[in-house]
């Protein structure tokens, strides 16, 4: 009589060590190091791969179940969302401006993430972060299409959201965000960890997801809620990939510590100058504000980076000494930066406007020590002007900073009325940066920021217009044809708020839908 | 202000690279067609958020930057008309300077990517803010 045996089934543990540890190999027909030519040169010294301790036991066939079961809730809220003019839900037409910065600023840089960890993947020697980095790519990729199509929506109805791909590689104010990864993703695979993996999605990542979807929840933007709760569950398991690594690197060899601590130093610095956009955008930009940039500051970072850093200090990790410098900035950079992108308007593809009345009593309770001493004169002339029809906009170009690429808008720390300017020779060529966290930067590695794409340097070396442009020609204007060469749509994407088509449309809408006059 | 390698050591590299890591600097002076970038601030008027960056033969006279390209720049604050070009003060790189108007920038010793400052004593912006 034939016995039924039962096939047996893999359990948990053996299966994910199969479809993991399992799937490595060495290699036989060229030696490793060759398989594997960046895994030494920065300096970082791993004795044993095996000793990486996967934070989440993942394995391929687990990941797409749970991240098709995320997309299949996610597109039907995108459906609904479009199907009932969700778009007219949103408080107040100003609030699109912050998804526009989102879509131009972020949304790419998601697509970066992607290609970034596919290469850290592929470099790594150790197969237990190469599937984690997998993992994390393919994640990446979704976050960039899933916000796309999120706000895809909008760009049926608005200005400004129709060509943020374009946009990218020439915008002035792009090429901070742009730079930040640029500068993450040529240098080599344990760099970009450090950089991306721990610096932005561990110590950063809660003050730009936070701000940007809790300002969609209270301003009524269901799209954007929608794929930030999607892509929430992957960013916990970005972060604890990123603590890992970190630990990983630090347990390894004790050589490593001081090059951990100068990447820990260097992108610390690098990602909280491009959150000065999220800073902004939580203190101007949102009808209905959720809280402050300083307190967000406070919760996030002060608070939760501070623990981390507590946890860190057993391995000999310092905090980064140019945080001392962030107590004093919580309080000033964002009023900076949206005078910046106010009085740049003209070549900005959302719009700007001053806050009314309500709007600065709000940032004086929220900035007793700062708004009404150092900026509220300034924004109610401007105000003022606008109302008399004298609306400010800048006509000449500003100076940038050559590492972060921020125009050099920042005060001196501890004189909050004076601009900083820091200054460095390299090979007989001045170069000029905005705060000592940048110049030091700069410092380490010159022949890497020598080469920066400054946008207001590149109009000036006349690699900004169209092709055929002519420059010489009889009343040439440098302004249009940069915009042109922008794909900004002159006169409706840019200027104010105020009198904006975007402005007269959702009136419109908005009112057909409430009204029945 | 500090300038940092003052003895460059040109041997040493400081990027870790796979190979030989050396590239031409994006904005040299040659890439700009005859002309040469000088950053201009204005003391205690932050409204301007930022220095400019102005793109010059180097044969402009002083006084043409003073008066066609600055005063096009900075001419929407109301104190610039109360700026009297004889008593402001500048600096260069953070240090005292004093150009004599009548010259051109090249005479001047101005080089390219050169940074100045000026102030105007009495005037500090919109109701003192510095604004």
């Amino acid at each position: 009589m034939d016995m039924n045996v039962k096939k047996k089934k893999l359990g948990l543990k053996e299966k994910y060590a199969h479809m993991t540890r399992g799937l490595d190999w060495q290699t036989s027909y060229q030696p490793m190091d060759k398989v594997f030519p960046q895994a030494t040169f920065e300096g970082i010294k791993i004795h044993d791969w095996d000793k990486w301790e996967d934070p989440f036991r993942l394995t391929m066939d687990a990941y797409w179940k749970y991240q098709a079961e995320k997309e299949r809730k996610l597109y039907a809220v995108l459906d609904a969302f479009a199907q009932n003019n969700g778009h007219l839900g949103i408080t107040d037409a100003r609030y699109l401006n912050a998804v526009k910065l989102f879509l131009t600023g972020i949304s790419p840089l998601e697509y970066v993430a992607h290609r970034g960890f596919a290469a850290a993947g592929r470099n790594f020697p150790g197969v237990g972060p190469r599937v984690a980095c997998l993992m994390q790519s393919v994640d990446e990729i979704r976050h960039a299409q899933t916000q796309i199509h999120a706000i895809s929506n909008y760009n049926k109805h608005y200005d400004g959201f129709h060509d943020f791909k374009h946009m990218l590689e020439r915008v002035w104010y792009l090429s901070v965000p742009k730079s930040f990864f640029d500068d993450a993703f040529s240098a080599g695979p344990f760099e970009w960890m450090i950089a991306i993996g721990f610096s932005f999605e561990y110590v950063l990542t809660n003050l730009l997801f936070v701000p940007f979807m809790s300002g969609a929840a209270y301003n009524g933007d269901m799209a954007t809620v929608t794929f930030g709760f999607s892509a929430q569950s992957d960013e916990a398991r970005h972060m604890t990939l990123g603590l890992e690594c970190i630990k990983f690197m630090l347990e390894q060899d004790p050589d490593n510590l001081p090059i951990v601590q100068k990447w820990i130093d260097k992108w610390a610095w690098r990602g909280i100058r491009v959150l000065s956009l999220v800073g902004m955008m939580m203190d101007y930009m949102l009808p209905k504000r959720v809280m402050s940039w300083k307190e967000a500051w406070e919760i996030y970072f002060e608070q939760n980076g501070g623990a981390l850093f507590a946890d860190l200090a057993r391995y000999g990790i310092k905090v980064p000494d140019c945080l001392t410098q962030c107590t004093e900035d919580k309080e000033h950079i964002s009023h900076q930066a949206w005078a910046t992108f106010y009085q740049y308007g003209g070549a900005a593809a959302f719009h700007t406007w001053m806050p009314n009345d309500e709007e600065m009593d709000w940032l004086s309770a929220k900035y007793p020590n700062t708004f009404d001493k150092y900026y509220r004169a300034r924004f109610t002339y401007w105000r003022d002007e606008a109302e008399k029809g004298n609306r400010f906009y800048t006509n000449t170009l500003p100076m940038l900073c050559q590492v972060c690429q921020i125009p050099m808008i920042f005060t001196e720390p501890g004189d909050p009325t004076t601009l900083c300017y820091r200054e460095s020779e390299y090979e007989g060529e001045k170069y000029h940066t905005c705060s000592d966290g940048c110049q030091h930067i700069f410092d380490n590695e010159p022949e890497k920021y020598v080469q920066s794409w400054l946008p207001v340097h590149q109009i000036y070396q006349g690699n900004c217009f169209p092709e055929g442009t002519d420059p010489t020609a009889e009343g040439f204007d440098p302004l249009a044809a940069v915009l042109d060469w922008y794909h900004f749509n002159n006169g409706h994407d840019n200027l104010d708020f105020e009198g904006s088509r975007d402005q007269a449309n959702f009136a419109a809408w908005r009112g057909m839908a409430t009204k029945n006059t | 202000m500090t300038v940092a390698f003052p003895d460059k050591k040109e041997t040493k590299m400081a990027v870790q690279a796979l190979k030989d890591y050396k590239f031409p600097p994006a904005d040299s002076v040659d890439k700009f067609h005859g002309a040469q970038l000088l950053y201009v601030g204005w003391d205690d008027h932050l409204m301007f958020c930022a220095p400019f960056a102005y793109c010059l033969p180097p044969n402009t006279p002083f006084s043409d930057l003073c008066q066609k390209s600055m005063a096009h720049s900075f001419g929407y604050h109301p104190d610039w008309k109360s700026v009297d070009f004889s008593k402001v003060t500048w600096l260069k790189s953070g240090q005292p300077w004093q150009p004599d108007m009548s010259k051109t920038l090249a005479e001047l010793g101005l080089k390219h990517k050169d940074m100045l400052r000026f102030q105007t004593p009495g005037l500090k912006g919109i109701n003192g803010s510095c604004s």
